[in-house]
């Protein structure tokens, strides 16, 4: 199967990041619940403040992302968000941040749900619809502010951030599309019933099955199909529920720890969800120097990846300055103690 | 609580966007938006959307919130002037109040404002941050 390519140049016109004031680090998780004797997995995570939500970093993000396409949101023809911490259940969460773009009311408007996936999902259906010539401006949004049971080894690491791109026509893009793969497959590695506050993971679910084959197959995939080895990309950024698995799968996908590390954010933030891979993408399109490629793999639970090539441009470095860098929002941070992150997501019921 | 709602719904572009007036005789920007200049009393008002860079005109702290607001006390709410002119009463977010200063460089962002009780509608609107420079 060849990858997916668009049948007109595409790319990327503006990025834009997220990420709350607020860190909890993960010894104040063990200190709490574990007599701080835990091993921790990561330094600390972005946690959202008390009147954040999805929604809301959504609109920081994509606003960014406007700021660097120069473009205004009335010219976006789809606003698509991907979360799985939508705040509503049912009322969508982008004809809220379409509103608050300025964009539509001639939109296309949906939310998207693939746990970590549902950010590059919204991706690959912006991709599409400018890529098919339907449309010339599109937004992909990942974001959430994910929860972990308290005491649960996921409460180290959910944490909240969003990512923005507006995907259009490639002589106005920062960065280019050169094609891409996506691969999913029925896998039980993590899941949440409708009613319920909080995920359950499916223990040996959770690495080889989920993580490793769906990630390590999109990524060879892509390589093979567009004929390139990892020697040819400068920087590689996977899905980061934690530090260990994105450099095990880039290292055995044939990459080098100096093209995976600009975009690995995981220690500072935390699992981002469905903004993680897509935080890590921002981070290196902060950096990243024309004719340098950029890999890129994400994951969700459930469970499916998105392989993205892409080619940075001579604009890039005229517009990554029209908007904050993904640094400045991690070098900001607030620590939180546990009761007061207790509070902030509504972790104690009155 | 629901009766609130076409209201709530009517102002969401001001509230989402920051969009003010500006009056085509006297120059003068004010927020929110009304159909007559505050200022020379003129009609003939422009809608416009203000950048939200401003910086702190005034403040005081609010220890004891009145009913939608009690999750964020102690907050600081502030009267902003935009680099347009216009002023405009927010709450301050993402700040510690001892933090707070006159001419202290601020923000707009989208937050939440408050909620209709845990069924109902959740209410957005701009807050001012202390500025984050890019
Ligand atoms: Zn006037």
């Amino acid at each position: 199967m060849p990858a997916m390519r668009p049948s007109r140049p595409i790319g990327i016109l503006g990025y834009g990041a997220y990420i709350p004031r607020y860190r909890l680090q993960a010894s104040e998780v063990a200190r709490v619940w574990h007599g701080g004797q835990d091993h921790v997995p990561i330094a600390q995570k972005a946690v959202a403040g008390p009147d954040e939500d999805a929604i809301t970093m959504a609109v920081e993000a994509a606003r960014n992302a406007l700021a660097r396409a120069g473009i205004a949101g009335e010219r976006l023809q789809a606003v698509w968000v991907g979360s799985e911490s939508h705040p509503y259940a049912v009322k969508p969460s982008s004809t809220i941040v379409a509103e608050a773009l300025g964009a539509g009311p001639l939109a296309l408007a949906a939310d998207v749900e693939f746990a970590c996936k549902a950010g590059s999902e919204a991706l690959q259906m912006a991709v599409a619809l400018v890529g098919s010539g339907m449309a010339d401006c599109a937004l992909a949004i990942g974001a959430d502010t994910a929860q972990g049971r308290p005491a649960d080894e996921l409460e180290y690491t959910a944490g909240s951030g969003a990512a923005a791109f507006v995907v259009g026509l490639a002589d106005e893009a920062v960065a280019l599309l050169e094609g891409s793969v996506s691969y999913v497959s029925d896998t039980p590695d993590f899941f949440r019933r409708g009613q319920e506050h909080y995920p359950r993971h499916g223990g040996r679910f959770t690495g080889e099955p989920g993580y490793f084959a769906h990630v390590l197959a999109a990524g060879r995939e892509l390589l093979s199909s567009l004929g390139r080895s990892p020697a040819d990309y400068a920087y590689v950024v996977l899905h980061q529920p934690n530090p260990k698995f994105p450099a095990r799968a880039a290292a055995e996908l044939g990459f080098r720890p100096e093209q995976w590390q600009p975009g690995l954010l995981v220690d500072r933030i935390g699992n981002t969800y469905a903004a993680s891979s897509l935080l890590g993408l921002t981070a290196v399109l902060d950096r990243a120097e024309p004719g340098e490629r950029v890999f890129f793999v994400s994951f969700g639970s459930g469970a499916g990846s998105d392989a993205l090539s892409l080619v940075v441009t001579e604009k890039l470095p005229l517009r990554r300055h029209q908007a904050p860098a993904t640094a400045s929002y991690i070098a900001r941070q607030q620590l939180l103690d546990y009761a007061t992150y207790a509070r902030f997501r509504g972790k104690i019921a009155l | 609580m629901a009766l609130q709602l076409p209201r709530e719904w009517r102002w969401r572009q001001e509230r989402y966007r920051l969009i003010g007036g500006r009056c085509r005789r006297c120059g003068q920007a004010f927020f929110p938006h009304r159909e007559i200049c505050p200022r020379c009393l003129g009609e003939d008002v422009a809608k416009e959307q203000f950048s939200g860079r401003g910086r702190v005109y005034s403040y005081a702290t609010v220890y004891k919130a009145p009913v939608g607001f009690e999750e964020y006390v102690p907050y600081v709410v502030a009267l902003v002037q935009l680099e347009e002119g216009a002023l405009v009463a927010a709450q301050l977010t993402d700040v510690d109040p001892t933090e707070v200063q006159i001419g202290m460089p601020v923000e707009c962002v989208l937050r939440r404002w408050r909620t209709n009780g845990p069924d109902g509608n959740i209410i957005y609107g701009y807050k001012f941050r202390p500025r984050l420079e890019s």
